[in-house]
């Protein structure tokens, strides 16, 4: 579904800010993998999804999206194969527009736009229902502007809103960090839900070693711009946070400074 | 006085049409787009070049004014969306350059309009009333008709997708939007109305000038204000899209029903775009003052607790 081969990132080249955010990243994912990522600070989890996602192209190495190869094409054009949801809940709607505004513009994700009007009442019902899935009762305010909600309420929007249209992939960059803990769990359980349902390729970066052992058949560790380690079905499965710690120090020969990550 | 009034209430109307170009940029694209000035001119110019020089038809003269306005935009949105220019740079770019290229179309500074049939004589003679009611005629009918056709081009899937722009261009390019085209549609459309109400304005007042739209997006953004506060203080709240469209035109009669009575009351004409500019600022200050004071009050109150 997805292939990268051997790409490269770097930052500022050139300068004394250089910084290598991927250093070769070989990566490659079957259809209905739901792979987890972690690593450190800096290690290039949001540089990879960027790169994939096409928000800057990598400066070397290739990326394939279900055969075709999407390395330099610019961010919209990808969009038609990508659900996305980012870590700010403010990146993922418009504020400014009501809550079934926001689901039709996600749901004429990469078609040709045109002057049909821009939500028909079908549409309205389908997004009645599947609000009502959400049990936020956001299905009896559709019409209320979306910066009236909660940072949680709309990430849960937004996620609805990456897979109203089937993603080839799906991207997910921590978009559970900004939540507290108890809103965290319920998008998290969205997440979980709304992947299975369509057994949609997932990729998503957490800072929860938990999560990332708990969610997917998939984990894979970064660490300075490379992938460090790959583990998926039976043998993630038996992971623990501690063998995962332990395998970081192994392969990377330090701590790992992710302090977020040590927290939670 | 009351015949100045009903002057300042159609000139009002016909200037509401460049608002509501400018309220596309302002309020949904955020953009302050300083084309304005130099489309709304352009679109006086090439109307009346089309209607004196050429021997055109009015109406086609002002549908050519509107034409030219909407290439002027377009160039502005060229410059922002393709070469990545801030777009009040890219706007002033544009604005300086038409200064040149309005005079490079009338061949001199003021191109009077005698002789020559317009959209306001030929309705007045048609209907058999006077100039004066042709002008507010007309620029009520233009005035609803743009409302009318922005409201139902807002609703659209492209429209959405421009509203969408101003608000996130995060979000439209995770969603397949190119905001490079929804900014140059907006532009393009936004000057375009400037062009119309410029091409209007110079038919009706019988000449085109270079001057003519100098200072025009501070009317622009002056009349939108007003008519966000008229539109606030109206009970119901009126937020709804077509009724901030139409509070955009009724702040340019507004503000022009002003202009008239400090006119009127013996203040000096060159005083008027102080006086634009000061109702802008003092818009834009007094939410921000507010802000302050009532967090200063706030922790005021929560010291004394």
């Amino acid at each position: 579904m997805l292939t990268l081969t051997h790409v490269t990132k770097t930052f500022n080249k050139g300068t004394v800010n250089e910084k290598p955010a991927l250093t070769g990243v070989d990566l490659h994912l079957e259809p209905g993998d739901f792979v987890t990522v972690i690593g450190g600070n800096g290690a290039g989890k949001s540089t990879l999804l960027n790169c994939i996602a096409g928000v800057f192209p990598p400066d070397g190495g290739t990326i394939e999206l279900d055969g075709r190869d999407v390395t330099r094409l610019p961010e919209h054009r990808r969009a038609a194969d990508l659900g996305r949801v980012f870590q700010d809940p403010m990146r993922g709607t418009a504020a400014d527009m009501q809550i079934d505004e926001n689901l039709a513009l996600a749901a004429r994700r990469g078609g040709r736009r045109g002057l049909a009007w821009g939500i028909t009442r079908e549409e309205r019902e389908d997004y009645h229902e599947r609000l009502k899935m959400l049990d936020l009762g956001l299905e009896d305010r559709m019409t209320s502007k979306v910066g009236l909600l909660s940072g949680g309420q709309r990430q849960a929007l937004t996620l609805l809103m990456a897979v109203l249209k089937r993603p080839k992939l799906l991207l997910l960059d921590e978009h559970t960090a900004a939540l507290d803990p108890k809103t965290a769990a319920k998008v998290l359980s969205l997440t979980q839900r709304l992947v299975q349902q369509d057994s949609l390729t997932t990729l998503m970066v957490t800072h929860n070693m938990h999560d990332a052992i708990r969610l997917g058949n998939r984990l894979i560790m970064m660490h300075e711009g490379h992938v460090i380690y790959d583990v998926r079905g039976d043998e993630k499965s038996r992971l623990t946070v501690a063998d995962l710690l332990r395998k970081f120090e192994e392969v990377s020969g330090g701590e790992l400074d992710n302090d977020r990550m040590l927290l939670s | 006085m009351l015949l100045s009034l009903t002057g300042a209430v159609s000139q009002g109307i016909l200037w509401g049409i460049m608002v509501l170009g400018v309220f596309i940029t302002f309020r949904m694209l955020d953009i302050a787009d300083l084309t304005v000035d130099g489309s709304f001119a352009l679109g006086g110019c090439v109307a009346a070049v089309a209607s004196v020089n050429m021997g055109l038809d009015p109406l086609v003269s002002v549908l050519l004014g509107m034409l030219a306005g909407l290439v002027a935009g377009a160039v502005t949105g060229l410059l922002h969306t393709l070469f990545d220019i801030p777009a009040i740079l890219a706007g002033i770019l544009t604005q300086i350059s038409l200064w040149s290229v309005n005079l490079r179309v009338m061949g001199k500074s003021n191109t009077p309009l005698l002789g020559v049939d317009t959209v306001f004589s030929r309705v007045a003679s048609l209907l058999g009333v006077s100039n004066n009611v042709a002008t507010l005629i007309i620029g009520v009918f233009v005035a609803a008709l743009c409302v009318a056709l922005l409201y139902w081009f807002f609703g659209t899937e492209i429209g959405s997708a421009i509203r969408a722009t101003g608000q996130n261009e995060d979000m439209c390019r995770a969603l397949g939007i190119d905001v490079r085209v929804t900014k140059l549609l907006a532009l393009s459309l936004s000057n375009g109305l400037v062009g119309l109400s410029g091409a209007l304005v110079c038919q009706s007042q019988k000449y085109a000038d270079i001057n003519m739209g100098t200072g025009a997006i501070v009317i622009g953004l002056a009349a939108i204000v007003i008519g966000e506060v008229l539109g606030r203080l109206t009970p119901g709240k009126l937020q709804a899209f077509g009724s901030r469209l139409t509070s955009a035109v009724v702040g340019s009669v507004i503000y022009f029903i002003i202009r008239a009575i400090v006119l009127q009351m013996g203040m000096d004409a060159n005083d008027m775009k102080l006086f634009s500019a000061v109702i802008v600022a003092l818009a834009l200050v007094v939410p921000v003052v507010l802000e302050r004071s009532q967090a200063r009050r706030a922790w005021r109150k929560g010291g004394e607790r």
